[in-house]
């Protein structure tokens, strides 16, 4: 029998008796609601980790720092490798040839020093970093009052929240309260803040004024370069931002609470914690980095960066090994949620079977004609299938929309509740297109096999017996 | 008088349909019932043979036999020179779509379809396109004089008109052979007069091999050319129908 044959009578048998097939399908389609439902909170519930991880910048950012660097991320790589001393510096050159690997969005050096601030005409110490303008995108700065920087080099610096609080001389006690973002950036917003640095000078002018930063020079080739001054200067900066979360947490007691330009910093030429050693071990003659991050632009290339950093012949470190293991708990979470959302679909099929075998029996006559007048064993048994498929189509389709339904109400009532504790609502519920095709497919195969038994019961039905009965 | 016997001459080929000491043996518990059992009989092209017999003779069971409904439990049943015995379920299926047209004392139409949808059915299982089915399903009900109702369900048309339906659907396919299980059992005389002679329209304008099961002598005595006694599976009687002789038929055994 042709398709649209079979898939037209397969219909009309289907509305024959219509309440039974219609429960039926009813049945498909919770077993499939409940499946979409399980399997879309754990696709979302992983969203909502990756989505967080990734825009925390931790899990699509490289370290790099050189060999010769002996304060290394990774202890495991101490060991390996050539001898520190020769090994490449991290230099500006180096920092371009990194920008230039593949699938790297960008390379920037990790400029952070301790100064004073006068607010107020109070000094302040605290750790200052500098931030790419690529940070703006960076979800740490979502509860963020105020404004990012207006570019690359302005005067303008975003303070977090507890060196908010101390310049306004709100320092929580243990225990209380922190005061809200909102509360604290109010009085500072568009203040004037000013800020000490010691900004090294070169004797010998050696690199471009362009890359001209955290400047120290190969004592091996020249003893001369090694000679610097050091100056005190003072700068006035612009408070645009308050932000409540620290962007780099990554970096653990190294927090910065001050927050600059990046381009700013590099052109201040701050003396870095480094410049001192540097004296000493011979380097080369551009300016030389501690770290370098490297941003990739997608979480899933890490591995191939990171490769290639090594190959260059600097240490790279990466969260990657983290985000694997949170793979693998999704990865399981998923197949049990897939599990219990399978059950019902189970308890479907038999339905179906049960559906069909009652079929049978009703439709036992029929069975008989259509084999008299020339239908063969295969054409019943399509016959079947094909109902067993559309009610598989049917309920698949109705299941999907009623487990849509139901991660909307889940989605739903746990933001309420966040709100309830004054949380931020989250999207923890959420149905890819390919979660829709598979979902309907599956119930469509699960019918089909549920099918399997009756349409070869019906297939074998004499139609001898079958015509005799009356 | 007629004197040519059935079972000696004609080559397969001239047969329809030839029997070869055929059985059917249904085993219900310790016994075994014989219903059919060991007949042996040819039928050649064009002929309308009845076969008579009280209930439980053994002539449906013959005829289920011929259709292919059934396979015998021994013998040979050679219709249009293909023996129904060595077949696959697939190839007797086919046998029973193009080679046979089968109408029932039932009528066995299938309730939840029209008349039209009832005749085309077995276009469907032919998987001939649907643009040529409507045609040849009002054809075929035009042969049968059923040219209204196409749109009705069985259960509202008269037991007549059902047969006609049942007649058209067995037609649809031009089969070679009509077999005909006490067509006019469920009808009134007046109405089985009218599927009868339809019966006897096809057998002679379309020279179409005709079998047809019945208890009523009189019935087939009227129809028949020749008339097949069956009692308990076996033969008994097997003689040419000498009112119908005298009418002339094409290829009329001499």
């Amino acid at each position: 029998m042709k398709a649209h044959d079979l898939a037209e009578l397969a219909i009309r048998n289907l509305r024959e008796s219509v309440l039974r097939n219609s429960l039926t399908t009813v049945g498909i389609s919770v077993g499939v609601a409940s499946l979409v439902a399980m399997l879309s909170l754990g696709i979302g519930l992983q969203q909502m980790a990756t989505r967080r991880l990734v825009k925390s910048g931790l899990f699509d950012t490289v370290m790099v720092t050189s060999r010769r660097d002996l304060r290394n991320f990774n202890r495991n790589e101490d060991g390996g490798g050539p001898d520190p001393a020769q090994s490449p510096v991290l230099d500006e050159p180096a920092r371009q040839n990194i920008e230039r690997l593949p699938n790297v969005v960008e390379a920037y050096p990790d400029l952070r020093f301790i100064t004073s601030f006068t607010f107020d005409d109070k000094p302040h110490l605290t750790m200052v970093a500098g931030i790419p303008s690529s940070y703006k995108t960076n979800d740490a700065f979502d509860g963020m009052q105020g404004s990012f920087f207006s570019s690359d080099m302005a005067p303008e610096i975003i303070l977090q929240k507890t060196f908010a609080a101390e310049l306004l001389g709100k320092t929580p006690k243990p225990g209380s309260e922190e005061a809200p973002v909102a509360e604290l950036a109010k009085p500072l917003l568009g203040k004037e803040i000013s800020m000490r640095y010691a900004e090294r000078v070169d004797v010998p002018a050696s690199t471009s004024p362009d890359t001209n930063q955290n400047t120290q020079n190969d004592p091996a080739d020249s003893r001369d370069a090694a000679t610097y001054s050091i100056q005190s200067h003072e700068l006035k900066l612009k408070i645009v931002g308050v932000t409540d979360l620290d962007p780099d947490s990554m970096r653990g007691a190294a927090r910065a609470r001050v927050l600059l330009p990046l381009k700013l910093v590099q052109s201040l030429h701050v003396v870095q914690p480094n410049a001192l050693r540097d004296t000493t071990q011979a380097a080369s003659k551009s300016p030389t980095y501690s770290t370098v991050s490297v941003r990739v632009k997608d979480p899933a290339r890490i591995q191939g960066v990171e490769d290639g950093v090594k190959k260059m012949g600097f240490n790279a470190f990466s969260m990657l090994d983290a985000t694997r293991s949170l793979r693998r708990f999704f990865a399981v979470l998923d197949v049990f949620l897939g599990i219990f959302g399978s059950l019902a679909l189970a308890v479907a099929s038999i339905g179906i079977i049960n559906t069909l075998v009652m079929a049978i029996l009703e439709r036992r006559r029929e069975i008989g004609i259509m084999k008299a007048i020339g239908a063969s064993d295969v054409d019943v048994q399509k016959l079947f299938f094909a109902e067993a498929g559309v009610m598989g189509l049917l309920g698949g389709a109705l299941g999907v929309a009623l487990g849509w339904m139901i991660g909307r109400l889940i989605n739903l009532g746990t933001n309420v509740y966040l709100r309830s504790q004054d949380l931020t609502p989250e999207q923890i519920w959420f149905v890819p297109w390919w979660l829709v095709g598979f979902a309907i497919l599956f119930a469509i195969v699960v019918s089909l096999l549920s099918g399997l038994y009756p349409a070869a019961r019906a297939a074998r039905l004499d139609p001898v017996q079958a015509l005799r009965y009356e | 008088m007629m004197t040519a016997s059935p079972h000696s001459n004609g080559s397969a080929s001239s047969n329809a349909i030839r029997t070869e000491n055929v059985c059917r043996h249904y085993v219900m518990g310790e016994s075994t019932i014989r219903a059919v059992d060991g007949i042996s009989v040819d039928v050649p092209s064009g002929e309308f043979v009845a076969l008579l017999g009280t209930s439980g003779s053994g002539k449906s069971s013959l005829l289920n036999l011929i259709a292919g409904l059934d396979r015998p439990t021994s013998g040979a049943v050679i219709v249009e020179g293909k023996n129904l015995a060595a077949m696959s379920r697939q190839a007797l299926a086919q046998h029973r779509l193009r080679t046979v047209g089968m109408v029932f004392q039932s009528f066995n139409l299938i309730p939840s379809m029209t008349v039209i949808e009832n005749v085309e059915l077995p276009l469907r299982f032919a998987e001939v396109d649907r643009s040529q089915r409507d045609a040849l399903a009002r054809e075929a009900l035009d042969r049968v004089g059923l040219g209204r109702r196409l749109q009705h369900r069985p259960s509202e048309l008269s037991g007549g008109e059902q047969q006609r339906t049942a007649l058209a659907r067995a037609l649809i396919n031009k089969p070679k052979l009509l077999l005909a299980d006490e067509p006019t059992g469920n009808l009134d005389s007046r109405t089985g007069t009218e599927i009868m002679n339809l019966i006897r329209e096809v057998n002679e304008s379309l020279g179409m091999t005709v079998v047809m099961v019945t208890h009523e002598r009189a019935l087939a005595g009227q129809y028949a050319q020749r008339m097949i006694f069956l009692a308990d599976g076996k033969l008994v009687d097997d003689q040419p129908n000498p009112a119908s002789a005298a009418a002339s038929l094409p290829g009329d055994r001499a």
